[in-house]
């Protein structure tokens, strides 16, 4: 029996490997004005895609900052900014086909809208109507698209991630030229199905990317308390991955890694990890209050690092874009988002009969005559059940 | 005596636990500096330093192994699991190691020191990863001790008589309740007896018994009741694992009824458990079947959550129903 390791050289005295053994690049194509490395190699990008990244950025960034005030009027219970991370998220999914399939841990709705995702959908979900495709069931930003090939989210966090190297191994049994790229953060690559996923794509060879979010944060806890190795690349290469790290606020250094990596994927049936360097600028979400555990100084600082500026310079350094142009996309996208919330606020809620839908194929007949009997009750106090009195 | 919230009470009760046992340490995600999301942890570094009370990485997993190591070796451990819901990470070392630890080595190594604490229940808008009450794949475990708490004051009781008590503990911390119920609290170090349930009002009609949130329903349903002139006695479990048979039995002969309320589905929940066993030891006393209102038999919902609670208006007809069989 072979030993698969790949030690050659051998020592005759003790000599112990650390963190700083392994030296991570980090890969940067975009600076901070707007143009690029000198010698950088670009991505693959034309005017077209440009346009839909940058379209991408701007939507996102106005859903979040409207949606944030919305949750704060008491129109939506819960939110999650993805602010800070739209190179990340949107960089990485623009390198992908449309068919392969992305599960995402929930910071990544920049990635469904690229794919298409309409803005009257996104609402749909936050708002819990009879439109969501999600039928009410989970709380707001938990969203799904069979025909966008992206999964439901779910909030334990990690799960997704063996399930992408299910989801690429049945790629690759079915003989099909996609892959499945799995979004989780720092904070979820501590969890155990972290280590189970990647260790089994390697292995098993299962095409998949594996999409590192290092926003510096999960909740209130940094990195330096959540892992003391040379961050979660370190990893990818221990679990004999072809590994980046990019630097997660420059969408040329994201969008090329990421082409990359899916043509390795698909070429050697091979995972990859990426880990992009970002930071989370806004809170973890609606919930929460980062000025009990971090600095404004340190926030300001990285405001100076905002991704969709950068590649906003970028775009009208190529003069693919201008002020303008840029300024009238907000604009739009502002109103369009007010609009939307206002309609999907009047639809009415599901109906009580989707209360024991999809809990298996069909309802049981004990969960059938669970539903009769709460109807029952509803008729009897209509006005104890708002949501469902009207409707039976 | 002071007036305190739930998170107070737990509060204060992990603060006299920590002054009172240098061996006890205080760990979770996010429970260092930022006090838990919940703040249950609030200035506890602070007062006891890092070593004390500290953020661990995101694993339940992981939380709960280490916390089995730790309490093999004789510390006291107290673990926040952020939400009952991620708790299932962690399933395999709590049921296959902290509750068989002392069995399988024939009490040469335990985990007594051990106390999980987590957030449960619904109420709160949070669909079904933010709602779960998953209490009765623990009862099904034995070698665990199981205890949920209704206010601040049997909080702060109940949970230092956990970190005390010689056998792995989960306690279930209601968090709807957690800024909603405020009261009374006694100020220093007491405990509340592990293993016995509190009647919480006497009556002669029927018993109801629940534990937890569902405290407050079942006493709003009792107010119902008593103006349609039945008088229902009130027991608050408290410790699921192990129950307190003999006082629901009691109970039960008395009132010759019995309704059980809880939030989590139906099927396979702990009321199925308390309704065969006060069956066999009361069958001669019953008037009537002893009723369950419990969550329905579907993953805890979003929208239609008040048609899935087995809220005050369904226990008061099932307390109807059984009154007139
Ligand atoms: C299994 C599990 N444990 C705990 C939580 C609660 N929780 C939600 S988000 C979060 C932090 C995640 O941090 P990270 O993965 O770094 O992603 P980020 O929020 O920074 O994008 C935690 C602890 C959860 N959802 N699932």
């Amino acid at each position: 029996m072979s030993n698969a390791t790949l030690t050659n050289e051998t020592v005759h005295r003790v000599s112990f490997l650390d963190k700083a053994s392994l030296h991570i690049p980090i890969l940067k194509i975009l600076q901070a004005d707007g143009t690029t490395y000198e010698n950088a190699v670009m991505p693959v990008i034309d005017k077209a895609l440009a346009e839909r990244i940058h379209d991408t950025c701007v939507f996102t960034r106005v859903l979040d900052e409207r949606m944030l005030s919305a949750q704060r009027q008491g129109r939506i219970s819960f939110y999650m900014t993805c602010t800070g991370e739209e190179a990340s998220i949107i960089g990485s999914t623009a390198a992908l086909d449309d068919g392969d399939v992305i599960l995402a841990q929930y910071r990544e709705h920049a990635s469904l809208r690229y794919r298409g995702f309409t803005t009257e959908q996104f609402m749909n979900q936050m708002f819990s109507n009879e439109k969501d495709l999600g039928k009410g069931r989970q709380m707001p930003i938990h969203y799904g698209s069979k025909e966008l090939n992206y999964q439901t989210i779910s909030s334990p966090l990690a799960t997704q991630i063996p399930q992408a190297t299910g989801v690429a191994h049945a790629f690759k049994l079915q003989g099909k030229r996609n892959v499945a790229i799995c979004y989780f953060g720092e904070g979820a690559a501590s969890e155990g199905d972290f280590h189970a996923g990647l260790n089994m794509a390697a292995v098993l060879k299962s095409p998949t990317i594996f999409f590192c979010r290092n926003n510096g944060y999960a909740i209130s806890t940094p990195t330096e308390e959540q892992f003391a190795g040379n961050g979660i690349a370190s990893r990818g290469v221990g679990y004999g991955m072809h590994t980046i790290r990019v630097d997660g606020n420059d969408m040329l250094a994201v969008l090329a890694a990421t082409q990359q990596a899916r043509a390795h994927a698909l070429e050697h049936n091979a995972p990859v990890l990426i880990e992009a360097m970002t930071y989370r600028l806004g809170a973890h979400s609606s919930s929460d209050d980062p000025s009990g555990y971090r600095s404004k100084e340190e926030e300001a600082k990285w405001e100076q690092h905002d991704p969709v500026k950068r590649f906003k310079l970028w775009m009208i350094n190529k003069d693919w874009l201008n002020e303008k142009d840029d300024a009238s996309a907000y604009e739009k996208y502002r109103e369009e988002v007010l609009n939307a919330v206002k309609v999907a606020e009047k639809v009415p809620l599901p109906h009580i009969d989707l209360l024991i839908t999809d809990v298996l194929d069909k309802p049981t007949p004990a969960l059938e005559k669970q539903l009769a009997d709460l109807k029952q009750h509803i008729k009897k106090y209509p006005k104890s059940y708002p949501k469902s009195a009207g409707r039976i | 005596m002071a007036e305190m919230n739930m998170l107070h009470a737990i509060n204060d009760a992990l603060s006299i636990a920590m002054q009172a046992d240098k061996n006890m340490v205080v760990f979770g995600e996010d429970v260092g500096h930022f006090g838990g999301v919940f703040r249950a942890t609030s200035g506890l570094q602070e007062k006891f330093g890092r070593d004390r009370c500290f953020n661990t990485p995101l694993t339940e997993q992981g939380i709960a192994g280490f916390a089995n190591g730790l309490a093999s070796n004789g510390m006291t451990a107290v673990a926040e699991i952020q939400f009952a819901d991620y708790i299932f990470p962690a399933f395999d070392q709590i049921v296959n190691e902290s509750a068989k630890f002392r069995y399988r080595s024939g009490n040469q190594f335990d985990v007594g020191g051990l106390t999980f604490r987590t957030p449960y229940g619904g109420g709160i808008a949070g669909g079904h990863y933010h709602s779960q009450s998953p209490e009765a794949y623990f009862t099904q475990t034995p070698g665990l001790k199981v205890i949920i708490p209704r206010n601040p004051e049997q909080a702060k009781g109940l949970l230092l008589a956990a970190i005390r008590d010689p056998n792995p503990i989960i306690f279930f911390e209601p968090k709807r309740l957690y800024r909603a119920s405020v009261g009374e609290v006694p100020a220093g170090d007491y405990e509340i007896e592990i293993g016995k349930a509190e009647v919480v009002k006497s009556g002669t009609d029927i018993t109801l018994l629940g534990w937890g949130a569902q405290m407050e329903i079942l006493e709003k349903a009792a107010v119902m009741a008593e103006k349609e002139g039945i008088s229902s006695e009130i027991i608050d479990l408290r410790t699921l694992s192990p129950w307190d048979i003999e006082t629901v039995a009691a109970s039960v002969k008395k009132t010759g009824r019995l309704l059980i309320n809880h939030e989590a589905p139906l099927t396979g929940g702990f009321a199925g458990e308390i309704a065969a066993t006060i069956q066999q030891e009361c069958f001669l006393s019953l008037e009537s079947p002893i009723s369950r209102v419990c969550g329905l038999d579907t993953p805890y919902p979003l929208i239609h959550e008040k048609e899935y609670m087995p809220d005050e208006l369904k226990t008061f007809e099932a307390i109807k129903a059984s009154v007139n069989y």
